[in-house]
C-alpha cells in the first residue's frame, strides 16, 4: 500500500514537471509576428473553428488558453531581449525595447482645414493665381541685384529719403513725410488687423487652430491670454489650489461665470445666520484693538499730575487765606471746570475705542 | 436692494464703531425683534425683518427708501454716516458733548464747535474720537469729531475748534431734498 502511494505521488510529480515544461513551449502552426517595440504580437493562426461560436464556458476556455499561448510566446521573446540592471546591481533587471515597428491607428480625428480667409476667397472668385516673385531685384541707381524689401532693398532706405514730392491736389501744408509715416502706419495696423481676423474666424470655425490654444508670435489678445492662464492654473493635481499666486494676482478664486456677474446673499436669506455672523464680525474686530493706547496712558498721567498739583496749590492757598478763603473757594469755582471733572464715567474707559485722525 | 458683503459691513461696523464702540451688538441683536441692515442704491438702511418682507415687494426703481438710513457709500465705496442715524447713534453713544444754548444754533447752522460753546465733554475723550453732540437739556442735535482731548479742551483758547461738525438735525431742513 504504502510503495503504491509513493508512486502515485512520484507520478504526479513528474507529471507536474511536464506540464510546467509543456506550458513553457508553445507548438503553432504559423509563427507569430513581434512587434516588441510596441509588445504586440499577431497571431495569424487560424482559430479553431468548432469552439468559438456560442457563449458559454467552453468559449471562455479556449479564449482563454489561447491568450495565454500567446502571451509566453511574446514574454519567452522579452526575455531574448538585451537587458541590463537598472541602478547598481540590486536594481530590477530592465530589457531593452527595440524601435516599434508597427502603425498605431489615429487616436484623434484629423484636424479639418482652416476656412480660406477673406482674399483667398476672393481670388478663386475671380481666379487669380499667385506670381512667382523673383527674390532678387535689379536695382538700376546702384548697379547691382538687391533685394525686393529687408535690408539694403532696391529703392534706398525709405527712412533715408530726403525728399517727398507733394502729389498733385494734395494740401500744399500738409507734412509729406508725416502722410508717409503715418500711412505706412495705417497699412501696418490694417495688416495687423485682417489677419487677426481670419485667425479668429479659423478659430470660431473650429479648426487645427485651437491645437495651439495660445498664438506663438505674441499677438495675443488679453481674453484669450487670461483664459489661457486660468486653465493652466486649474490643469494640476490639486485643482490648482496651492498654486502660487503671482504678487499682484486677485486673491480670491475667479468666479465661473468668467467676472460678468457679483453674485450677492439672497435679500430675505436666513436671517437669523446674518446676525449671528454679524456678531460674530463684531467679535473679531473688538478683539484686535490693542490693549494698550499710548495716548491714553500719556493724558492720564496728565491728568493724574494735573490733579495732584491743583490739589497741592488748593492746599497751600487754603492755610493762607484760612477758614473764609476755604469758604470763598469752594463757592467761586468756575462751573465749566467743574462740570468737567464731576462729570461721572458712565462706562470705565475701554480703550476698544483707539484714537483715530480719520473718520 | 440687497444685503451688505463683508467688506461693506465691516466698514460700516468699523464707521459706527467710532461713535458707539461695542455697544454695536445691541444694534444687530435686539430683543425686541430681527433687524438687519440692508443696501439700496449706496444707501445703507436698518430696517426690521416685518419690514424688510414687505419692502421686498416693491420694484427697485420704485423704491425710495425702506427703514432707517444710516448713511451711503461713496464713489471709492467708503461708508459715510448721515443725520438720519442719530437716533441710534445718541442712546448708546460713548463719549458726548454737550453745548451751551447760545452756540447750539450755530451748531444747527453747521458750524463747528468753538471752546466758547462748549458747555460740558465726556472725561477721557481722545482727539479725532467720534462724538455725539447734545443741547443743555439733552437733546441730541448731531454728531461729529473731537479736535482736541478732554486735556487740551481745557487749556485751548476760547475761540478754538473743540468738535469738528459732521451732522446735525439742521440738515432735515437745509437739505430736505437730499435726505433719503
Amino acid at each position: 500500500m504504502a510503495a503504491l502511494r509513493v508512486e502515485e505521488v512520484l507520478a504526479a510529480a513528474e507529471e507536474q514537471e511536464a506540464e510546467k515544461r509543456r506550458s513553457v513551449t508553445v507548438e503553432k502552426e504559423l509563427e507569430l509576428e513581434f512587434d516588441l517595440g510596441n509588445l504586440l504580437a499577431l497571431d495569424r493562426n487560424p482559430p479553431p473553428a468548432a469552439g468559438l461560436r456560442g457563449a458559454g464556458p467552453r468559449r471562455e476556455a479556449l479564449l482563454r488558453a489561447l491568450a495565454r499561448d500567446n502571451v509566453q510566446l511574446l514574454v519567452s521573446r522579452l526575455w531574448e531581449l538585451p537587458a541590463e540592471r537598472a541602478g547598481g546591481a540590486g536594481g530590477p533587471l530592465v530589457a531593452q525595447l527595440p524601435e516599434p515597428t508597427f502603425r498605431l491607428p489615429r487616436e484623434k480625428p484629423p484636424p479639418r482645414p482652416r476656412p480660406p480667409t477673406r482674399w483667398e476667397q476672393f481670388a478663386r472668385l475671380k481666379g487669380i493665381r499667385r506670381r512667382k516673385k523673383t527674390s532678387l531685384v535689379w536695382d538700376e541707381q546702384a548697379k547691382e541685384w538687391r533685394r525686393r524689401w529687408g535690408y539694403r532693398r532696391a529703392g534706398g532706405d525709405p527712412a533715408r529719403a530726403w525728399l517727398a514730392e507733394v502729389p498733385e491736389g494734395a494740401d500744399p501744408e500738409e507734412d509729406q513725410f508725416a502722410r508717409l509715416r503715418r500711412e505706412k502706419r495705417e497699412r501696418v495696423a490694417r495688416n495687423e488687423l485682417n489677419r487677426l481676423r481670419n485667425l479668429a474666424r479659423a478659430h470660431r470655425a473650429g479648426s487645427a487652430v485651437p491645437a495651439a490654444p495660445l498664438h506663438p508670435t505674441g499677438h495675443q489678445s488679453r481674453e484669450e491670454l487670461g483664459r489661457v492662464a486660468r486653465v493652466a492654473r486649474v490643469s494640476t493635481a490639486s485643482l490648482g489650489r496651492f498654486q502660487p499666486r503671482l504678487p499682484k494676482e486677485p486673491a480670491e478664486p475667479p468666479s465661473r461665470s468668467g467676472g460678468k456677474k457679483r453674485r450677492f446673499e439672497p435679500l430675505l436669506g436666513n436671517l437669523a445666520a446674518e446676525r449671528s455672523r454679524q456678531l460674530e464680525m463684531l467679535r473679531d474686530m473688538g478683539s484686535k484693538k490693542p490693549v494698550l493706547d499710548i495716548t491714553r496712558a500719556v493724558n492720564k498721567q496728565l491728568r493724574q499730575e494735573e490733579a495732584e498739583a491743583a490739589a497741592a496749590k488748593g492746599k497751600k492757598k487754603q492755610t493762607q487765606r484760612g477758614k473764609r478763603g476755604r469758604r470763598q473757594q469752594r463757592v467761586g469755582r468756575s462751573g465749566k471746570k467743574s462740570g468737567a471733572r464731576r462729570q461721572p464715567q458712565q462706562r470705565p474707559p475701554s480703550s476698544s475705542m483707539s484714537g483715530g485722525k480719520r473718520k | 436692494m440687497r444685503p451688505l458683503t463683508e467688506a461693506e459691513t465691516r466698514s460700516v461696523f468699523e464707521k459706527l464703531g467710532k461713535y458707539i464702540g461695542e455697544n454695536i451688538q445691541l444694534l444687530v441683536d435686539r430683543p425686541d425683534g430681527t433687524y438687519c441692515f440692508r443696501l439700496h442704491r449706496d444707501r445703507v438702511y436698518y430696517l426690521s425683518e416685518k419690514l424688510l418682507k414687505v419692502a421686498a415687494s416693491v420694484p427697485r426703481e420704485n423704491l425710495v427708501s425702506l427703514g432707517t438710513c444710516f448713511g451711503k457709500f461713496t464713489k471709492t465705496q467708503k461708508f459715510r454716516l448721515s443725520v438720519t442715524a442719530l437716533d441710534f447713534l445718541a442712546p448708546y453713544a460713548k463719549y458726548k458733548v454737550w453745548v451751551k444754548p447760545g452756540s447750539e444754533q450755530s451748531f444747527l447752522y453747521g458750524n463747528h464747535v468753538l471752546k466758547s460753546g462748549l458747555g460740558r465733554i465726556t472725561e477721557n475723550t481722545a482727539q479725532y474720537q467720534g462724538v455725539v453732540v447734545y443741547s443743555m437739556a439733552d437733546v441730541p442735535l448731531g454728531f461729529g469729531v473731537a479736535a482736541k482731548s478732554t486735556q487740551e479742551c481745557r487749556k485751548v483758547d476760547p475761540m478754538a475748534i473743540v468738535v469738528f461738525h459732521q451732522a446735525d438735525v439742521g440738515e432735515y431742513v437745509r437739505s430736505e431734498d437730499t435726505l433719503t
